[in-house]
């Protein structure tokens, strides 16, 4: 006998898959890596606005010089690796996962 | 001491050197060879635009005079471009899906291609970086003069102004050469790129030599200079708060904004691939750029006089130390610095001008008569090169009018608060679908006015705003003072004008943005913009150019069929010279190609479509409703001509009808020629027959001649109605008949018209209502009689039921009179009925009686009388309805 074919609609596809492969996981993990990696830096930079300008407790300039250019190598190491790894994958949907 | 003149040859072979590295990359290009062209680090490279002669020489001054601010000024680029997957990649993606030229085409194209917008944002990039390029002469010239011979006078404002002058035409030149080679839809310039790269290559070496030679030759290592460092009067952090976070926010928004920073982060851009690149490695550049400042300016302060100008420290402390070729080097970095800047940000200018004002402007005045796209090519060349020139010129203008004091040095940030006001208008754009035409062109005059009175007039040194006005606020009215607005006072004027455009330009856009509604193709584009991702693929690549043109063949094929096709391409291959195979897909090959295929499907599609093959480029909204334009046209047209078609075959239809009606027309008549001369034979043999008995036979008996005499008089009766009824006829068709009009009622026309045609009932029964018939008539009684007459006759002839009947049926209603006469026979068959009425017609051959003119009488007589006769359908025998008015000389009036 035959069987009546179901009448509800197939339900609309998600664009990207709620799960994913521990792969794609990565990838997007390190695109929020990418996206992240601004504000860190921003933080970072914003530290010398704590500093005292007051002349007994005033950071030296040797000081400043060596954590704000300590900062600006380790973001330029970041990216670099970042850049690296996002080489494939790039165009991945933008949504989560 | 290396003299001037020394230093002029070593630059005029440093200029030509770049002319040739431009040229070489251009010949590449055109060549095909682009791969080293389009190496990511020519690209990063390329970004060091960024560092001009402000930064060379000013990092240093600056840190001289107000120590670590100048950093403020790389760390937001470094910034954006560390964070590159958020703006960076979508406003690159953007530019390459939407052919985008410049930033001001970029607001445009996103609020709905309006030029209004785009005008503002030129107007305000050309008040920006005008004082900006002028500044780069500026120190070029200051450059020169380091080299002059210590001792001598410093060179008059004359001689200053002169070498400024040369500088600018020289950079005027070099733009345009390479600048305006070439007119292509990307707005790429190989040539400028490359030498740009270069520029860029010996800036930081030299800074770097000069860096090195600082802290290793004079200071004696790292921990030496860094304790020399903090030794000196930069020894302690002195930064204020706001102008560290504001300077770091304003740069970043700058280097977005900055129509030559636009150039080539985005428009020069060829793969999106390089600016993965570029995340980590211009970042790097620019602190390799920044290391060297702090000592260099240590050191300078220490070694050189008190009051000497720490913005030439880079090349005052090699001199000072005996370091020509040093100092010679170091020259070339900011002479390089200074070009590169001022050659990009002139072809960036040029091409909003020349886009935006120039030519909108021209084709006005030419009635935008130029509706082939080869027509505008020079005309666009021209203005661009027009425009550079106009550009450079106004650089130097500004430059000898501010007679290039120290104004100009403090002219760096505002000229970057002036482009940041770009900056809601962009992010919004290209991140909020909402944001509107209205909305961006209200932030932008908002931002860009309160900029003009707060920042840029009071930069210029006085004149330029009255002091009453900076004093006591415009109108007198105290909240208004230019550096203290809305009574907020004490702020650093630079923070302060940048709060309050920017806040005011944000609400402005944001505000006006809600309230408003988008237009269709703003909104389109705005889905496109935001959406970009989703829209555009991913970066694709051209396989050689004969992959090209086999997909254009088959295109074309399918277009404009196949021989065609091939005739055109073989034309164009023997043309080029490749006699044999498929020719290259130059761009007079794709312009004829174009041509043709818009003679097929329109101009819009056809350029879509090649551009689809060959650019690889997406298609613009602009270009969609383009095509749909056309596609309209083409269905309307069409349209017509199935409308057209449709009239044709009914037409052709009627001809058709019309053809068999008179063929059976033609056939009756045929028959009834030899109907009518049976007719007339028969009487006449009878009556020569009988007659010649009569003359020849003697002895004929009386009633034998009688009887012969007889037979022929009823022979020449029947002979003479028969022509009375021709007669008839055709004194009824000429409407030569008189009528006997008179009063009678309707019942003795019947009762008349009964008795003389039905031999006294025997064969037809006549069924009749008398009461109906009690009807008084004003007409030709005996014509109408005659009409009755025969179509009782004809009942009685042609019925052929077993026991005919008639049913004369009169219904007198309100309107005419109407009898019907109703037999119960087979009636007239379906395809006979349209003919029963003509001449000489008869329902069939063999049932023979009278010549077919009966009916064609009759219904020339019910014309005659105001009336008709027809058939009536759907009965179940034959059917006549007789209709007549109720008074002939009523209705015939």
């Amino acid at each position: 006998m035959r069987q009546p074919t179901p009448m509800t609609p197939a339900p609309d596809r998600p664009k990207s898959p709620v799960f994913l492969q521990r792969d794609s996981y990565r990838r997007r993990r390190l695109m929020d890596a990418a996206r992240f990696l601004p504000v860190f830096g921003l933080l970072l930079w914003a530290v010398p606005l704590l500093w005292s300008t007051s002349d007994e407790q005033a950071v030296p300039s040797s000081g400043a010089l060596t954590y704000i250019f300590g900062v600006w190598a380790a973001l330029v190491l970041a990216a670099f690796v970042l850049s690296r790894h996002l080489r494939r994958g790039e165009d991945e949907p933008e949504a989560g996962g | 001491m290396i003299t001037l003149n020394a230093l002029i040859a070593v630059c005029l072979t440093y200029v030509v050197f770049l002319f040739v590295v431009a040229f070489v990359a251009e010949r590449s290009a055109t060549r095909g060879r682009v791969g080293w062209l389009r190496a990511p680090v020519v690209y990063t490279l390329s970004l060091s635009i960024y560092c001009t002669a402000w930064t060379f020489y000013g990092a240093v001054g600056s840190a001289a005079r107000s120590g670590f601010e100048y950093l403020t000024i790389y760390l937001g680029p470094s910034l954006v471009m560390v964070g590159w997957w958020w703006v960076l990649r979508k406003l690159v993606r953007i530019g390459r899906s939407q052919r985008i030229t410049s930033v001001a085409d970029l607001v445009s194209s996103r609020y709905g291609k309006s030029n209004l917008l785009a005008i503002c944002v030129t107007i305000l990039a050309v008040i920006g970086t005008t004082p900006y390029i002028a500044l780069q002469l500026q120190s070029v010239t200051l450059s020169f003069e380091v080299f002059a011979q210590p001792g001598v006078p410093s060179p008059e404002e004359g001689a200053r102004s002169y070498t400024a002058l040369w500088v600018a035409f020289g950079l005027a030149i070099f733009t345009v050469i390479f600048g305006t080679r070439n007119l292509d839809a990307n707005e790429r310039h190989h040539g400028v790129v490359m030498a740009i790269a270069v520029e860029a290559v010996v800036k930081l070496a030299a800074l770097m030599a000069v860096g090195i030679f600082v802290v290793w030759g004079l200071s004696g290592g790292v921990a030496a200079t860094l304790a020399r460092i903090d030794a000196s009067e930069l020894g302690q952090w002195q930064m204020d708060g706001g102008r560290w976070a504001g300077l770091t926010l304003l740069s970043a928004a700058a280097f977005l904004c900055l129509p030559r920073m636009f150039q080539v982060l985005v428009v020069e851009s060829d793969d999106e691939g390089h600016l993965r690149t570029a995340s980590w490695a211009f970042p790097l550049y620019l602190m390799l750029m920044s290391l060297f400042v702090v000592p260099i300016a240590v050191v300078g302060l220490d070694l050189l006089p008190a009051g000497s100008n720490p913005d030439l420290f880079v090349l005052t402390v090699p001199l000072a130390t005996g370091q020509e070729g040093l100092a010679v080097l170091s020259f070339l970095g900011g002479f390089s610095s200074a070009t590169s800047m001022v050659i990009v940000a002139a072809i960036a200018l040029s091409t909003m001008v020349s886009n935006h004002i120039v030519m909108p402007i021209w084709l006005r005045l030419t009635g935008g008569g130029a509706s082939v796209s080869g027509d505008v090519r020079n005309v666009v060349l021209l203005s661009r090169r027009l425009s550079i020139a106009g550009v450079v010129g106004l650089g130097y203008l500004y430059y000898s009018l501010s007679g290039g004091g120290t104004a100009l040095a403090a002219i760096g940030l505002v000229s970057f608060a002036g482009v940041a006001q770009v900056l809601p208008a962009m992010l919004g754009g290209i991140f909020w679908r909402g944001a509107t035409r209205t909305g961006a062109l209200g932030g932008l005059i908002t931002g860009f006015a309160v900029w003009l009175y707060a920042l840029f007039l009071p930069s210029i040194g006085s004149g330029a705003l009255p002091d009453a006005i900076m004093a006591q606020g415009l109108f007198g009215l105290n909240w208004l003072r230019p550096q203290a607005l809305f009574g907020i006072a004490g702020l650093d004027p630079l923070l302060h004008a940048l709060l309050w455009s920017m806040a005011l330009n944000v609400t402005a856009f944001v505000t006006l943005s809600l309230a408003s509604f988008p237009s269709p193709l703003e909104r389109l584009q705005g889905a496109q913009f935001v959406n970009v991702f989703d829209h555009s693929g991913g970066p694709r690549s051209w396989a050689g150019g004969v992959a090209q043109t086999e997909d254009l063949m088959i295109m074309a094929q399918r277009i404009l069929g196949a021989t065609e096709a091939q005739a055109l391409f073989d034309r164009e291959a023997r043309r080029q010279g490749t006699r044999g195979a498929l020719p290259d897909p130059s761009p007079d090959f794709l312009e004829t190609l174009e041509k043709e295929l818009s003679g097929s499907v329109g101009a819009a599609t056809a350029h879509a479509m090649v551009g689809q093959i060959v650019g690889g480029m997406s298609v613009s909204v602009e270009d969609l409703m383009a095509v749909a334009d056309e596609s309209a046209q083409l269905m309307e047209y069409s349209a017509r001509l199935e409308t057209q078609s449709d009239e044709l075959s009914r037409t052709a239809r009627q001809l058709r009808e019309a053809n068999q009606k008179l063929t059976r027309l033609s056939v009756q008549k045929d028959a009834f020629l030899s109907q009518i001369s049976h007719e007339l034979r028969t009487p006449m043999t009878s009556i020569r027959a009988f007659s010649e008995i009569l003359r020849d036979s003697t002895g004929l008996t009386q009633t034998e001649q009688n009887k012969y005499a007889s037979i022929i008089h009823d022979e020449s009766i029947r002979l003479t109605r028969l022509l009375d009824d021709l007669l008839d006829l055709s004194v009824l068709e000429n409407g030569q008949v008189s009528l006997n009009l008179r009063q009678g009622m309707l019942e003795e026309v019947i009762d008349r018209a009964a008795a003389a045609a039905n031999d006294g009932g025997l064969r037809l029964k006549i069924r009749r209502e008398a009461r109906s018939e009690q009807v008084m008539l004003h007409t030709d009684l005996d014509r109408l009689s005659q009409v009755f007459i025969n179509l009782i006759a004809n009942a009685r002839k042609y019925c052929d039921a077993a026991s005919p009947e008639l049913d004369i049926r009169v219904s007198d209603g309100a309107g005419p009179l109407v009898i019907d006469f109703i037999d119960n026979g087979s009636g007239v068959s379906a395809e006979a009925r349209d003919m029963i009425f003509e001449k000489f017609a008869r329902v069939s051959d063999h049932q023979a009686g009278g010549a077919g003119l009966g009916l064609a009488i009759s219904r020339q007589i019910m014309t005659r009388l105001g009336g008709e006769i027809t058939y009536l359908e759907g009965q179940r025998g034959a059917a006549f309805r007789v209709v007549l008015p109720r008074d002939f000389a009523m209705a015939a009036q």
